[in-house]
């Protein structure tokens, strides 16, 4: 894997028209607060302990100011187009925030951080809606798990703070079911 | 004007092909295989007492009699996307290979583009490509939902696709990508054959369109040739009924690239392409390919062909 694209004489910056591959370390990093493949991949280890492995086969691009995409081919870098592969991952914040496809995706290999939830109160995720629950592991971002067709399945993103989990469904995946 | 009756020259039983183009069709749901099973898919419809029945040529699909495929756990789950039947036709005769590298012309909203992916298992390069930045909208949010992690979109006039923005890691800048193994071009048509599902499709029906919307659709074909390898398959596709959109479109590419037509097996009942239309006549070799009305298997209307490139 090569490094990140030179943007030139001063010093670059994130430029949110383009797909920028993630540096493999601290020492290729060339944009300044671009995170790592490394820090990604310790990041879904550490919080949800989903192994650094189930990402071999993929590699991970910025485009927009810490929108990272998780993309199944490889191609050179920078790439302007629309799409690469899977947004899953914002970062660039004190805490980063998987997305709900990254999460159907790729959260069956966690084991920390869900949260198992009886159908309807799944139900009342979907919606979008918060509600009061225990859980007694770490606040914060949880990946959200349901019973379909008799196996646990993962169904979003949750916030957990306060004794309440509010409901990070975004308002387009959002359904009455 | 009656814009079917222009076709009953070439319709085996005109009057079953009239009476089936009346006929509403229920929804269909595919599988997504990247998410799911298709067992596991079946047993989720079941406990939301969803009504569904296969539609007996294509594993992945279900017919929904009584419901419509979105507000459901199985929907929300990413593991079915709303198809129409025949509109699984075309990736299915593209038949991609895991690792390849596969061009999605007109891609949005992104049916076939995830059905593509989902044949691809998720691997290898995919690029989704559409004119209507509206519409990339609607594909990049159907290619999330399946799951994708293959799919490159680009926002560009398919006939001057670029292959530069695919071009290998440590290239110098401004080297072309490799040429795809597979190209899949599904294209904007005059869409007569949804007419069982959009009662209005015929309404602005125009011969001026037809003519127009022609032109564009040999252009597409052309780019797709241009960017396959020698030996690689082309699919060009329709919903529509209209040889100038179809055998016609086919004839100009065999004439201008180098390619031919190929043969190719599917588990429904079709007609041959047609060899001459209103004084015109084509290649005899579209006659490999399918026409599917909508009294032979039930379903929309649709067209498909197959194509090899071969050398220059």
């Amino acid at each position: 894997m090569s490094d990140e694209n030179d943007a030139g004489d001063s010093s670059p910056e994130n430029d949110g028209t383009q797909f920028d591959r993630l540096p493999a370390t601290d020492d290729e990093r060339v944009v300044e607060g671009r995170p790592t493949r490394a820090e990604v991949l310790d990041w879904w280890d550490e919080r949800f302990g989903i192994p650094p492995e189930t990402f071999d086969g993929h590699t991970f691009w910025e485009r927009g100011s810490g929108k990272i995409w998780a993309f199944a081919d490889d191609v050179a870098s920078p790439v302007a187009i629309e799409g690469l592969g899977l947004a899953f991952l914002r970062t660039r914040r004190e805490h980063w925030k998987p997305t709900l496809e990254a999460v159907q995706r790729f959260g069956d290999a966690a084991a920390d951080c869900v949260i198992h939830l009886s159908r309807a109160e799944a139900a009342t995720f979907v919606a979008g809606d918060d509600q009061e629950l225990d859980w007694d592991g770490d606040w914060g971002y949880l990946i959200v798990t349901t019973d379909v067709a008799d196996d646990s399945e993962p169904v979003g993103v949750g916030l957990y703070v306060h004794g309440e989990l509010r409901s990070q469904v975004p308002k387009g995946r959002r359904r009455e079911l | 004007m009656d814009v079917l009756e222009r076709y009953e020259s070439l319709v085996d039983d005109f009057d079953a092909f009239r009476a089936a183009c009346e006929r509403p069709l229920p929804s269909v749901v595919r599988v997504n295989t990247l998410k799911t099973t298709v067992e596991r898919a079946r047993a989720a419809l079941e406990e939301a007492d969803i009504a569904h029945e296969p539609v007996g040529w294509h594993d992945g699909l279900f017919a929904l009699p009584d419901d419509q495929p979105g507000t459901n756990w199985p929907y929300v789950l990413g593991w079915i996307h709303g198809q129409e039947e025949v509109s699984a036709v075309p990736a299915a005769v593209l038949d991609p290979q895991p690792g390849e590298r596969v061009w999605d012309a007109c891609a949005a909203p992104g049916s076939k583009t995830t059905q593509l992916a989902a044949l691809m298992d998720d691997r290898g390069l995919l690029v989704a490509t559409d004119n209507n930045l509206g519409r990339i909208s609607a594909l990049r949010s159907n290619a999330e939902r399946a799951g994708a992690t293959n799919v490159a979109v680009t926002h560009e006039d398919a006939r001057n696709h670029s292959l530069k923005p695919f071009r290998a890691p440590d290239t110098d800048d401004g080297t072309e990508g490799a040429p795809y193994d597979r190209a899949l071009v599904d294209v904007p048509c005059s869409c007569e054959g949804t007419i069982r599902k959009n009662p209005d499709a015929l309404d602005d029906w125009e011969l001026d369109h037809v003519h127009g919307i022609s032109g564009v659709q040999k252009g597409v074909l052309r780019r797709a040739i241009q960017t396959t390898k020698e030996g690689g398959t082309v699919v060009y596709s329709t919903c529509t009924f209209a040889p100038e959109e179809n055998e016609a479109v086919l004839d100009h590419a065999l004439a201008e690239e180098p390619c031919e037509l190929v043969e190719f097996d599917l588990p429904l009942a079709s007609a041959p392409g047609v060899t001459e239309w209103q004084g015109e006549s084509f290649d005899e070799s579209v006659e490999t390919a399918k026409r599917i009305y909508p009294h032979h298997n039930d379903t929309g209307g649709f067209f498909c062909a197959k194509l090899e490139v071969t050398a220059e």
